[in-house]
């Protein structure tokens, strides 16, 4: 008798821990999204477009490797992807609306994430991120090669078009909501992803793959799906991409990029929802401000610095010791 | 539509002026905006020693114009379209930045370009090599001055022919801008009585270059040409000098190769190559002085990019200062008008399409036993008059130019 009532004492407090948790969650969620619609008329909004297409990437990048366990280095394969579709369409159909041209770029770079999963996930670890840098490589050369990306030059002037056809997005405002509005859904997409019972699955084979199969899951689907749906996001991420700059260059397709998005994961927070997004921020602007600076020249050597010192010191990135400081002090 | 726009609105401009309307110089300051790549593969040609040259030019024409401030802001463009374009459409929407300078990658300067077409701003590209620039991505807003793949590719392969290089065998960089030079160099070598024997084409880019070297040597050309750039072109060198192939009586001809390369490389290991280059700090009194003031400032002696950018910024402030205006319409119109004679440029003009036309120069690099000193690298040997050098407008793709 006495120990059920104690039971039910302690369902219930944790029923009321959760449920504070979760408006703890809401609120400080409320508050980002006060401070991101508000950001534009603070800061240029195409270089706050410029972090939410980046922060994006890194989500999509993050979903299979800080949640499921998996090295990709051939991300910047669906960046690229993405963002040619969508330029080589929106320069030459002028009649197609910018949204058909996203998806269009993001449906591409779904069907390249498919081909690499189906031939990268047979092998685990550095063999698996060996094969996607292959992989990643050979669609580079492709671009280099081809005639419709313009080559080293690039593809320049790429329409940003109407949204739905009525929309103006020449505008950097309503550019900007629309960017934010797709992130949103997107980083929203992802947590739910996370934290269903298809996400669970991720997570146990991020932690032990012998396990989870032998608990009678068919590890490599879930492997592929998570794989296509992060390919997708990255693709969507460069698709957006160049309709903002209206450009799409190599940069976004050189093994360079698979390595930004990398330190962005890391710097953030792997296997946190919001660490990639404080990632991609921090890189972005420590790109960006350093370059106008009297340390432009040593730009590179100090994000070099700022990565050997976040896997030495900081394993867990930005969000992640935020995180263990407060569970630690204050939770 | 827009063009015929802007066209009226200079032209309104300059009736406006010449009735002697008050000077526009908009925000009392001329801003001059220098974006180059500071950290990456072209920050020795360009660089942080570009912007001492921009920052002696104005010191040279006296810090002032028609007593307004010259002010400069600059940013590494990281090689990067992206981070060039936020950079530059900041410079033009936010902080007034009147003319953007330097600019090395080429999709760099076509992607700032276009920005400064949609601001109405001027853009002065000195280090960037694409003819496309003022071909099939010309427009109203931009100057392409110093040189580009046109006369390197033509100067260079029309010189070595009728020297005697008759046979010429090509390695040529795997992607369209090695395509490009490698057609020009091929139509060129063939309307001088030339012929190609061979080509292969090496993927970008590379590091390892002797199976392809070894392949040319075995071709037995009398000429083997560089249709590639930057790394590329420094690793195929030194991997022609350790398999002897000048020595071997083989020309070795470089289409894109700047000073800086040929200084790294060094004269043992550069020797015998010819190139076509926009200017050379030894050829006279006017370049050696400039260039002189140059090194004491920077440690080094310029390149062509660094010359360029010096004089172009001359020139810019003197069309400032006698329009009284910093309008990009009005003062490009001034440019076009005036011709150039400075220590960079005789006789040098300013087309429609954008493309300033000089003389350009075919050099080759002096043996160590010629050489007196270790910026003592080229000796001119023809004087290539700018118009057999550039494409000519006849031929042009340019949305400006009615053809």
């Amino acid at each position: 008798m006495d120990q059920s009532a104690k039971i039910a004492d302690i369902h219930k407090s944790i029923v009321k821990e959760q449920a504070a948790q979760e408006r703890k969650r809401l609120m400080l969620n409320a508050a980002l999204l006060l401070l991101l619609l508000a950001a534009p008329f603070a800061i240029y909004p195409v270089f706050l477009m410029k972090i939410l297409c980046f922060a994006l990437f890194a989500v999509a990048f993050n979903l299979l490797f800080g949640f499921t366990g998996l090295l990709s280095f051939g991300h910047a394969a669906f960046l690229a992807a993405g963002g040619y579709t969508t330029g080589y369409l929106l320069s030459n159909y002028s009649g197609l609306s910018t949204e058909l041209g996203i998806i269009a770029g993001t449906l591409a770079a779904t069907f390249l994430g498919l081909g690499f999963a189906l031939l990268s996930i047979r092998r685990q670890g550095i063999y698996f991120a060996m094969v996607t840098l292959a992989l990643a490589q050979l669609v580079f050369f492709f671009f280099v090669q081809s005639e419709f990306t313009g080559g080293e030059d690039g593809m320049h002037g790429i329409p940003r078009g109407h949204l739905l056809g009525v929309i103006d997005l020449e505008n950097n405002l309503s550019m900007y909501y629309f960017v934010l509005a797709v992130f949103i859904g997107c980083y929203l997409l992802v947590q739910r992803i996370v934290s269903s019972p298809y996400g669970q699955v991720l997570k146990a084979i991020k932690q032990n793959e012998p396990r989870a199969v032998s608990l009678g899951y068919n590890v490599d689907r879930y492997k592929v799906l998570a794989f296509v749906i992060s390919a997708a996001l990255a693709g969507l991420a460069g698709s957006m991409k160049s309709v903002v700059f209206q450009l799409a260059s190599l940069n976004d397709a050189h093994w360079h990029m698979s390595g930004e998005v990398i330190l962005m994961t890391l710097v953030g927070g792997m296997g946190t929802l919001l660490g990639p997004v404080i990632g991609a921020t921090f890189v972005v602007n420590i790109e960006y401000h350093l370059s106008q600076g009297p340390l432009r020249d040593w730009v590179d050597p100090i994000l070099g610095g700022v990565f050997v010192i976040t896997v030495l010191a900081f394993r867990s990135g930005i969000v992640g010791e935020i995180q263990k400081f407060v569970r630690k002090n204050i939770g | 539509m827009t063009m015929m726009k802007k066209l009226l609105t200079s032209a309104i401009a300059s009736t406006l002026m010449a009735s002697g309307a008050q000077a526009a110089i908009s925000n009392d300051t001329v801003k001059i905006g220098y974006l180059a790549d500071m950290s990456g593969t072209y920050r020795d040609l360009a660089g942080p020693n570009g912007q001492s040259a921009l920052e002696m030019a104005i010191a040279d024409f006296g810090g002032s114009v028609k007593g307004k401030k010259i002010e400069i802001v600059s940013a590494d463009d990281r090689n990067s379209p992206d981070t060039s374009s936020s950079t530059v459409r900041r410079w033009v929407e936010n902080e007034n930045v009147d003319m953007v300078a330097g600019m090395v990658a080429s999709s760099v300067s076509i992607a700032v370009s276009k920005i400064l077409e949609e601001n109405d701003k001027l853009g002065i590209i000195s280090g960037s090599a694409a003819s496309s620039i003022t071909n099939e991505h010309c427009t109203p807003n931009h100057i392409h001055y110093v040189y580009d793949t046109y006369p390197l590719a033509n100067g260079t392969a029309s010189a070595v022919v009728k020297e005697g290089g008759k046979s010429w065998y090509l390695l040529t960089a795997d992607y369209a801008f090695g395509h490009s030079l490698e057609s020009d160099v091929r139509r060129v070598v063939e309307a001088n009585g030339g012929e190609v024997v061979g080509a292969i084409r090496h993927p970008f880019p590379t590091q390892d270059f002797s199976s392809f070297v070894l392949q040319a040597q075995a071709s037995g050309a009398d000429v083997v040409g560089l249709a590639n750039a930057g790394a590329d072109t420094t690793n195929a060198i030194t991997t022609a000098s350790e398999f002897g192939v000048t020595q071997s009586g083989q020309t070795l001809a470089a289409l894109l190769l700047f000073l800086t390369d040929v200084h790294a490389l060094g004269a043992q290991t550069a020797q015998g190559i010819q190139l076509t280059t926009g200017w050379y700090w030894d050829m006279n009194e006017e370049t050696r002085e400039w260039s002189d003031r140059f090194m004491d400032k920077t440690g080094v002696r310029p390149t062509m990019v660094h010359a360029g950018i010096y004089s172009s910024t001359i020139q810019y402030l003197k069309a400032v200062e006698a329009t009284g205006s910093d309008d990009a319409q009005t003062v490009r119109k001034q440019m076009m008008d005036t011709p150039i004679n400075d220590m960079f440029a005789k006789n040098g003009k300013i087309r429609i399409d954008g493309r300033m036309v000089h003389d350009m120069y075919l050099a080759e690099v002096k043996t160590p036993a010629e050489s007196k000193n270790e910026w003592d690298l080229y000796k001119i040997l023809r004087t290539i008059p700018a118009e057999e050098s550039y494409r000519p407008l006849s031929e042009s793709k340019c949305k400006l130019v009615k053809n």
